[in-house]
């Protein structure tokens, strides 16, 4: 079944494949995960802040974000990031910024969005007590946050951040709209360069597999070191 | 001059529902005043309200000369002075036991990490958990770990202790280890007021008594004088049911 494929294709790509391709999507991938994490994790303080021009500001932001496909904004920001920088910068022109550097803004932008609703949803999930334990040692509302509310905050919700970790890891395939080549965009010009479809699709996807599932492994580690013993 | 002043307290949660009604009170230095009543008679909020961690609408609450309700900048330090042990115990289940001890001692205190620890192992030998400072409160007892909360708040070095219904969530079995050492608190001369259910305690270590109904203080009486002869009929009727058995 498999003596029309010619696999040595694969073989002789991986160099082009990993340097170029797959150090781009682990590179957005890390820089967007954390980016987007601490970004997150202000955005849900902010929302659940009594100050309503804050919570406001960032109810919008997430509300946008969220109803926004990641094609679309991708293509938005890329448009509108020099005009943004612009008027950010004061400068004359619009700020030139190339796709590069558009897509990890886009990216840390958006999952932001998303990793703010699930900050939100863990922060919630303190029990008031925890806090009031915290105010009664004398802590300040900064001091909670940081020492009481967000580590228990973060351990508990460490499963779904990963899931989201994951969606984010495949979802930077899409950066082949702006033409900036990442792994599966890598796999795919060979695929098209070489007439071998097939055999480098059918790798991009055991790669795809293999990360996940060691990042799951790893993931599962840590979870059983961190988490809360109850 | 008290140590604690409750000056015509009162507290609504919302326009209809009224939770303390014009309450007034005071607590001596090495006094210890227990407040009991039915639930729902506003007494946890009450004790809550001495350290700010409920706001009222009206009225006035001096610690130690300072008045609680009208702090905004200085309250985290005024709390720091005053120690809170929480019905459920409230203890941080990220942080081990010593670890717990010394997260108030570190960030508020500005104290040395060796000097907290330090002071967080004598606090622990003194309610007599020195052997769990490695774990984390998930792994220890009810008793236990309220046993640690109430060193969490002895390691602040405290002017008074709260107490709010400390061993209403134990398992009876575990009651009388945390009793001791509230024991061994007031005996030591620590103001204290205390929301409790027992009344073997107050009786034991108590100089008054204060009894609460419907957000009321409906009496103030000294110890000897509530058990002996109490004059409202609500404090006879609550007297009659929680000491029948």
């Amino acid at each position: 079944m498999f003596a029309d494929f010619d696999f040595n294709v694969i073989w002789r790509s991986l160099p082009y494949l990993f340097r170029e391709g797959m150090t781009f999507t682990l590179t957005l991938t890390a820089i967007a995960t954390v980016g987007g994490l601490i970004l997150g994790t202000l955005v849900a303080l902010m929302r659940l802040s009594s100050n309503v021009a804050l919570s406001t500001f960032a109810a919008s932001y997430v509300n946008l974000m969220r109803s926004l496909p990641l094609v679309l904004v991708i293509f938005l920001f890329y448009f509108l990031m020099p005009y943004i920088g612009q008027w950010i910068l004061r400068a004359d022109a619009p700020v030139q910024v190339g796709a590069y550097t558009s897509t990890i803004v886009t990216f840390t932008l958006f999952e932001a969005a998303y990793f703010s609703e699930i900050m939100r949803a863990g922060i919630q999930s303190i029990p008031r007590g925890q806090v009031m334990a915290g105010y009664a040692i004398g802590l300040n509302y900064r001091e909670v946050t940081r020492h009481v509310v967000l580590p228990q905050a973060f351990r508990n919700m460490l499963p779904v951040i990963f899931t989201q970790t994951i969606v984010l890891f495949q979802d930077t395939s899409l950066v082949y709209v702006l033409s900036i080549t990442d792994f599966l965009g890598a796999a795919s010009k060979v695929a098209q360069r070489d007439g071998r479809l097939t055999e480098m699709y059918l790798f991009a996807a055991v790669v795809y597999f293999a990360i996940c599932f060691t990042a799951s492994f790893f993931v599962k580690r840590l979870q059983k070191r961190i988490s809360i013993i109850r | 001059m008290p140590m604690i002043t409750i000056e015509n307290v009162s507290k609504w949660y919302n326009p209809t529902f009224q939770v303390l009604k014009n309450c007034t009170t005071s607590v001596d230095k090495g006094e210890v005043v227990v407040v009991c009543g039915p639930s729902g008679s506003g007494k946890s909020t009450l004790i809550k309200t001495v350290n700010a961690l409920e706001p009222v609408q009206e009225g006035t609450i001096m610690v130690d000369g300072l008045n609680v309700t009208t702090m905004k900048k200085d309250l985290p330090k005024l709390r720091s002075r005053v120690g809170m042990v929480f019905q459920h115990f409230e203890l941080f289940p990220h942080l081990k036991i010593v670890d717990n001890l010394m997260l108030g001692q570190t960030i508020v205190l500005g104290r040395s990490e060796d000097a907290a620890r330090a002071k967080a192992m004598a606090m622990l030998e003194r309610v007599g958990l020195t052997a769990h400072a490695q774990k984390f409160p998930g792994q220890l007892s009810g008793g236990q770990q309220q046993r640690v909360a109430i060193a969490r708040a002895l390691v602040m070095d405290p002017i008074c202790m709260l107490f709010d219904e400390p061993t209403s969530a134990l398992d009876p079995e575990m009651i009388n280890e945390v009793l001791d050492v509230m024991v061994a608190l007031a005996k030591e001369g620590m103001t204290m007021m205390v929301v409790t259910h027992e009344m073997g305690f107050a009786k034991k270590v108590a100089n008054r008594v204060i009894f609460m109904d419907a957000g009321e203080i409906v009496e103030d009486a000294q110890k000897d004088d509530f058990f002996g002869s109490p004059r409202s009929e609500r404090a006879q009727q609550f007297l009659s049911k929680i000491l029948a058995h």
